[in-house]
């Protein structure tokens, strides 16, 4: 989750391993290339994937606010135009699919964990070479509190997608804001417009950090530093909004001008975009001060709510302090023991049930409930027609079947097989096939089917002598089925799985 | 008192049990029950009577009381065991399936600690606690939280062994685990930690331990007196058992380690 773990301790070795975190940050999106010549659904190759990957990361960060993000169909709408641009003659519905596929894999969706694990190596204390698992992820998926599920870019993607690793927020901030200004001063619109939309990430970041330490509060008030800590945080972020909010007017009412006044429709539109950004900023920014005031207030009430208490009455286990964060420690294979004597003694007892038959006769008879009524509705499956799975064509079959047709004489497998080769080479297998299929006959299923012959094979040791198959060279014959089938069976029954005939196939 | 019991005797003990078998009656809805819970608490001789009928049963008698009826645990190998196995998802591979046990364990422990914040709450009989899904799974996640503040500061490197899964902190793979994912139809995915959560509180208000109070948070539930009996008397020994076994815990004072939490980074 974090790439400074451990930044203290020897040089080299530590700086590796942060490169080989930041660089299997990136491998997602690279994967994403690698794999589009492969969908089975549409020819990908057109579309740019990392950049669609990318795309998607700056517009689930830029709908970060402080409660919820943008959820999956949002996110869909915004890239289908980024999507269309790289492919304006292929259909839209494919262009939905693409946003999609991109959106699941940059969640990871089919694994257990939605996310990502990459294997790197480091030298432990003791000179040791060991592999060790980088678990990351780029979009998380979480619960609003009205139960719907909204995306979020993780400090990794954003990392990524700035491609400021190991910056501190605060100088990048300020970087970012000299380089704006010295652009708008020499003219040049397009960087301006990369490094406003920058100074924007700082800012969602900015918020995200206000937004877990408040969270922190909410749940315990204790965890977090109230006293130094976030008060010198707030008082930082205040600062920043208000020369942000200096610097950003400033802006604006120069770009506003420039908009105005370009006549070149390019440079226009550009400075049109760069006026939406800022505007987009300012609002962020006065959110964030709101948010900034009532951080105070919210302390306030969590502290009145979580009232410290009196001594215990009673001496008992602190079950967070003594069980659960102990057992949190724990490797997987040892917490295995108090997590399951925890479960085994604190869900109290099963009641086996016993059924009895008054209650399974109205249980046997009640309608299927309505699942309408439960889960809404049910979506219709769309069901892609069945693809050609008949390997021989009629024609082929019904060959087959003129040869196959030995009432009389029982033939030789090379005789028929030669047979059909004159004919074409695809009977010839069907033939093998068909007669590897009657070495061992489901005379019992012919019967059920009511058919009235069914095919016998018979080996007697000769080897089959073909340029194709190997195997046997079975003897067939087709033999009348009666109720009682005992015609049949001689043949089967002497079958002894002879592994030569496997080869047939 | 003598020691002569009646077939009478027997079956009203009997029919305590059987009270404590139906976790969601309760003796102040019940004349009969109530009737009987007051004779346990009066008739010393009717109580050890009653403790044999359940131990016969393969039942231990945690607390009989008016608030929290019978409260009954299963013994080791009795038909009235719960196991984990039947609970959590199946999984083909053996490590796998232990993570997910581990999992679901965890998320009981944090129900628990969470309905009993205190330890004096846990030790006082009126307390009544409050629990939600997103509740729930925020303690866990906020502990986890101040586990990889703590790692991060103690030490080097500790990202887990590649070749050594069931090394890996337990912590980690909770944090790993998602706590919401999309689903088609729009439900919670089951196999996410609110999933889970979700899945556990409902089980638990099944069995008596928690009621349903209403639906925000992603559902949320008060405990029952039963609920505090289960975790203080059992629950809770059990799990300190093992991990004093284990040698990772030591016995604290009264004041509890919940307060010793001080994170420096986020």
């Amino acid at each position: 989750m974090r790439d400074d773990e451990g930044a203290g301790t020897s040089g080299p070795d530590e700086a590796l391993a942060r490169r080989l975190k930041a660089l299997a940050c990136t491998a997602p999106l690279h994967d994403l290339d690698a794999r589009k010549a492969k969908l089975d659904w549409a020819d990908a190759t057109v579309y740019q994937m990392a950049e669609i990957a990318l795309h998607t990361i700056d517009q689930v960060t830029i709908a970060m606010d402080f409660d919820t993000g943008a959820d999956h169909q949002q996110v869909v709408n915004r890239l289908l135009p980024f999507i269309a641009a790289q492919a304006p003659h292929r259909p839209a519905t494919e262009h939905t699919r693409v946003a999609r596929w991109v959106l699941d894999n940059l969640i990871n969706v089919g694994t257990t964990d939605r996310g990502f694990r990459r294997v790197y190596g480091s030298v432990d204390g003791e000179g040791r070479y060991r592999r060790r698992a980088f678990d990351f992820k780029l979009l998380v998926e979480l619960a609003a509190p009205d139960g719907e599920v909204y995306l979020r870019a993780t400090d990794e993607a954003i990392n990524v997608l700035v491609g400021a690793l190991d910056t501190d927020v605060e100088s990048a901030q300020i970087a970012a804001e000299v380089k704006l200004e010295n652009l708008i001063n020499r003219g040049r619109l397009a960087d301006a417009k990369l490094a406003a939309e920058q100074a924007r990430y700082r800012t969602v970041q900015y918020g995200e950090t206000l937004r877990a330490k408040l969270e922190a509060t909410r749940r315990d008030v204790r965890s977090v530093d109230w006293e130094r800590e976030v008060p010198e945080l707030l008082d930082a972020a205040l600062t920043h909004i208000e020369s942000r909010f200096r610097a950003e007017t400033a802006i604006l009412k120069n770009i506003t001008a420039s908009r105005d006044e370009a006549t070149d429709p390019d440079r226009k539109r550009r400075a049109a975009e760069l006026v939406d950004i800022v505007g987009d900023c300012v609002r962020r920014h006065t959110q964030l001060q709101s948010r900034l005031q009532a951080a105070g207030a919210v302390f306030r009430a969590e502290q009145d709510r979580q009232q410290f208490s009196g001594p215990p009455q009673r001496a008992t286990i602190d079950v967070f302090g003594q069980l659960l964060v102990p057992t949190l420690g724990l490797p997987l294979a040892d917490a295995l023991r108090p997590a399951s004597a925890f479960f085994h003694a604190g869900t109290g007892i099963g009641v086996p049930t016993v059924p009895s038959l008054s209650a399974l006769v109205s249980l046997l008879l009640r309608p299927a409930p309505e699942r309408d009524k439960v889960v809404g509705e049910v979506p219709d499956p769309e069901l892609m027609p069945a693809e050609e799975t008949d390997r021989y064509s009629d024609e082929q079959w019904r060959l087959a079947d003129e040869l196959l047709d030995l009432p009389e004489v029982p033939r030789r497998l090379s005789g028929l097989l030669a047979e059909a080769r004159r004919s074409d080479p695809g009977v010839a297998r069907l033939v093998a096939l068909r007669a590897l299929h009657a070495y061992g006959p489901e005379v019992g299923a012919a019967v059920r089917q009511g058919e009235r012959r069914v095919l016998l094979a018979f080996d007697d040791g000769t080897a089959l002598d073909d340029p194709e198959f190997g195997g046997a060279d079975l003897l067939l014959q087709s033999a009348a089925v009666t109720s009682t089938d005992s015609s049949g069976s001689g043949g089967s029954a002497g079958g002894t799985g002879n592994p030569e005939s496997e080869e047939v196939a | 008192m003598s020691a002569a019991y009646t077939t009478a005797d027997t079956e009203a003990a009997a029919r305590l049990v059987a009270f404590g078998m139906r976790p969601k009656q309760l003796p102040g809805r019940d004349v009969v029950y109530a009737e009987l819970v007051r004779r346990y608490g009066e008739d010393s001789a009717f109580k050890q009577l009653t403790h044999s009928v359940a131990a016969g049963l393969g039942l231990l008698v945690l607390e009989v009381s008016m608030q929290a009826g019978a409260v009954l645990a299963a013994t080791d190998e009795s038909v009235f065991e719960i196991k984990m196995d039947s609970y959590a998802r199946q999984s083909k591979i053996r490590e796998r399936r232990d993570t997910e046990k581990v999992l679901h364990g965890l998320i009981h422990l944090a129900t628990a600690a969470l309905g009993f914040p205190r330890p004096d709450d846990l030790a006082n009989d009126t307390y009544i606690g409050r629990v939600s899904v997103e509740q729930v799974d925020g303690v866990v996640r906020e502990a986890c939280r101040i586990l990889d503040e703590r790692a991060a500061r103690a030490e080097a490197n500790n990202d887990p062994l590649a070749d050594a899964p069931e090394l890996e902190q337990a912590w980690r793979a909770y944090a790993r685990r998602p706590a919401a994912a999309a689903t088609k139809d729009g439900r919670l995915a089951a196999d996410t930690t609110r999933g889970m959560v979700a899945r556990a509180l409902r089980f638990l208000a099944d069995q008596g331990f928690l009621v349903p109070v209403s639906g925000e948070q992603g559902g949320t539930y008060r405990t029952t007196p039963r609920y505090q009996v289960q975790v203080r008397e059992l629950a809770a020994d059990a799990a300190f058992d093992e991990l004093l076994e284990l040698g990772v815990v030591s016995v604290a004072d009264g004041g509890g380690t919940l307060r010793a939490t001080a994170p420096e980074t986020l």
